[in-house]
């Protein structure tokens, strides 16, 4: 089942094409990453899923229906500019934004309470904003994302102007909002985020979807069929179907070498062939890393 | 709906809740009440009595300078000059000199005081010896004195207005006292509100929370909300302004009142004599009897509900077709800064109405008068201007009914500019390009 299901939109301002017959599918109850250089149009699709602007062409489906007002209350949006009102009370500016998505007065009060004790910060609710740290500002203003209790959570490089402590406190909370059955949308550029929270990922190009699915198929998608080996010794004969790529000397003494395994190669076979010419210390497969992948797909599109 | 009145309810509070809101409130009423008891104090302060030695060498004007609650007239005979040597210490303000030929030579009188002499003094004095040889000069030609008095009228007219609802004693000067105390109250908060609509838009676009805010509210009624925010802040400013203003004018008036001399006539000497016209402005044609019942009595005179009535009309609607497009000026720009290209033509107009006003005061049925209460962007001004006036009701309905058509314009205008605006950072606007966010679809 998809919580947003984007269906061949089109998003065009008057000098250029933000978004181009794109097509995505966010599975509910996942983390989704939505990658994409400066400028490739995650903002301009955001901003459409959360009824600021509106497709030119092509549909959303929210929860399986075109998307509509009514889903307004059931998205927290945390845009990667963070603002609030300067010059507002922290307490009253929760409250505010708490009931323009829909929650009665007391039901913000209580969840209120449960966040201010959670992140303990109960000292800020007559703060004015403008007293506050940016980061302080940043825990503020991610409260007021989640506090409505979104089934679909959209974060804009949430960690940004966090210090780790805190980027950390955010972390468990995102995975916490998961378990609890919330899909949360990434729109990021910090690969080993994507890396470790990431279940499926989309990335976006030039106005272009250029790659989506699970992160895990999309890894396997990648792989060059390459492992590395670790030894000490030397490896001067090998049957041509392992194609040595580079061999580097380590600081300890150690090789360390990749091999492409050909049509018809298996791992099995090359470690039995290695076993006796070398002393092996570890073998692998070399898994591509999403910053690996983020670059050689956004290399091989041409440019426009 | 619970959006925009949540929207409403904050934009109201922040401003309500502002010291600068509380102190405004307070001040302009203390400050009205002060003037006017000021007025009255000064009037009421006046009346200490000075005394005035007449030496008389003519013998023609004793008995012709009559006291009065503000002048004492003694008589002298001695010579001028151990007059003179007397006036020091006798604690006299003045001495008159009149010398024996006076009639020939009427520059030989002499006004001699230890300060300078007021201008009133001077001129009362002057006036009682011009008469006096104006008297003994006609009757001298053979008009006797009963003549004299027979021939002096005092001629006092009413204005009198004639309309459907009868003969009704009307009050021009009351009528331009009060249309331009409404057209500068329109004028000014159009302003005023106008402005902090336009600040309010630019914060949040410059805070950046515009997008989280229309992420859950329509961006038109994120406008809205605000606009009629602001416009409520104003409305209570104004009732509270009339409210504390009587409470404070009757206080005032009761504790004065005790003081205030029982004849009318003294009070508006003491009036009179803190300058020409203090109490007699905006009262032409009236004889100075009694200023204040004559004031009440103007001001009665008037339809009050239908001025009020129509003031509240006319500031809501100058006040919304003004402030919509204040509003779109804030989302076009980045910063306040940037506002000043966008501002003059929207303030060009307020600012003509305002100058039109001078001239429809003095002209009010005239066709500046009628063109610019008709048309919706002087309309509020000028046509609070021609309302105490009186104005057939068509022209008002017309008025009003082009006011509204020309508020939704603006509002429709604004809202087109304001949606794009407010996600558009970092780019300077011409005018060129808000023209195409208007018909962006």
């Amino acid at each position: 089942m998809n919580i947003i299901e984007v269906r061949n939109v089109t998003k065009e301002y008057s000098n250029h094409i933000a978004l181009d017959d794109v097509s995505i599918s966010i599975p509910k109850g996942s983390i989704f990453g939505l990658l994409g250089p400066n400028g490739a149009g995650k903002t301009s699709l955001i901003r459409i899923i959360n009824q600021i602007t509106g497709p030119d062409k092509g549909e959303i489906l929210f929860d399986g229906q075109p998307l509509n007002s009514s889903h307004i209350s059931r998205i927290g949006y945390l845009p990667e500019e963070r603002g609030l009102y300067k010059k507002m009370k922290v307490g009253e500016q929760l409250l505010y934004l708490a009931q323009l998505k829909g929650l009665s007065q007391k039901e913000a009060m209580e969840k209120l309470k449960t966040w201010f004790i959670k992140f303990d910060i109960k000292t800020w609710w007559d703060k004015s904003v403008s007293d506050l740290s940016k980061g302080m500002q940043q825990k503020v203003q991610f409260v007021s994302t989640v506090l409505h209790e979104p089934d679909l959570i959209i974060l804009d490089e949430p960690f940004s102007g966090f210090d780790p402590i805190n980027a950390n406190l955010i972390r468990d909370e995102i995975l916490e909002l998961k378990q609890k059955g919330s899909t949360i949308i990434f729109s990021t550029h910090r690969m080993e985020t994507v890396e470790e929270l990431c279940d499926n990922i989309a990335l976006i190009h030039k106005a272009k979807k250029v790659l989506d699915g699970p992160k895990k198929l999309i890894k396997e998608q990648f792989k060059t069929h390459t492992y590395f080996v670790e030894y000490k010794g030397h490896i001067d004969e090998l049957d041509p179907i392992y194609g040595i790529l580079e061999e580097k000397e380590m600081e300890d003494g150690y090789h360390r070498t990749n091999i492409h395994l050909g049509e018809g190669a298996s791992p099995n076979a090359l470690l039995l062939n290695l076993l006796s010419k070398v002393e092996i210390r570890a073998f692998g497969e070399n898994i591509p890393s999403m910053s690996d992948i983020f670059m050689r797909s956004v290399n091989e599109v041409p440019e426009a | 709906m619970r959006n925009i009145f949540l929207v409403i309810r904050r934009e109201y509070m922040v401003r309500v809740k502002k010291k600068s809101f509380l102190i405004m409130t307070l001040l302009a009423p203390l400050l009205f009440v002060g003037f006017y008891a000021a007025v009255i104090w000064v009037a009421l302060g006046s009346v200490d009595a000075k005394t005035v030695q007449v030496l008389d060498e003519s013998g023609l004007f004793r008995n012709e300078f009559k006291d009065s609650e503000t002048l004492k007239f003694t008589y002298i005979d001695k010579s001028i000059d151990s007059a003179k040597a007397g006036f020091k210490n006798s604690g006299v303000n003045a001495l008159v000199y009149i010398p024996a030929n006076v009639i020939k030579e009427p520059k030989s009188v002499r006004i001699y005081a230890a300060k300078n002499v007021s201008l009133d003094l001077k001129s009362e004095i002057e006036k009682v010896i011009e008469k006096q040889i104006e008297d003994i000069k006609l009757s001298e030609a053979g008009i006797t004195h009963k003549i004299l008095e027979d021939s002096r009228v005092n001629v006092s007219s009413e204005t009198i207005s004639l309309n459907e609802e009868g003969e009704k004693t009307s009050s021009s000067g009351a009528a331009t006292v009060i249309g331009g105390i409404c057209a500068f109250l329109i004028y000014m908060s159009v302003f005023i509100y106008g402005t902090q609509v336009m600040r309010g838009i630019t914060e949040e676009k410059t805070s950046r929370i515009v997008e989280v805010i229309i992420s859950s509210v329509k961006p038109f009624h994120l406008m809205l909300g605000k606009i009629i925010g602001v416009a409520l802040v104003g409305l209570t400013q104004f009732v509270l302004w009339i409210l504390l203003t009587t409470a404070l004018t009757s206080a005032t008036s009761a504790i004065f009142s005790s003081k205030m001399p029982k004849d009318p006539t003294q009070m508006a000497q003491g009036m009179q004599k803190m300058g020409p016209g203090m109490a007699t402005q905006g009262m032409p044609g009236s004889n100075v009897e009694n200023p204040i019942a004559e004031v009440l009595g103007a001001v009665n005179s008037l339809n009050i509900p239908l001025i009020v009535g129509c003031f509240l009309f006319y500031y809501l609607g100058g006040y919304l077709l003004y402030s919509a497009l204040f509003g779109a000026v804030g989302a076009a720009v980045d910063n306040d800064a940037d506002t000043q290209q966008f501002m003059l033509p929207i303030t060009l107009p307020i600012i003509f109405s305002f100058v039109f006003a001078q001239f429809v005061l003095r002209d009010p049925d005239g066709t500046l008068a009628f063109w610019t209460s008709i048309i919706p962007f002087t309309s509020p001004v000028i046509m609070m201007v021609r309302i105490p006036f009186g104005v057939p009701a068509w022209e008002i309905a017309l008025s009003m009914v082009l006011l509204i058509i020309g508020f939704m314009g603006t509002t429709w205008l604004a809202a087109r500019i304001y949606r794009v605006g407010i996600l558009m950072y970092g780019k300077k606007v011409s005018y060129k390009e808000l023209a195409k966010w208007i018909f962006y679809k």
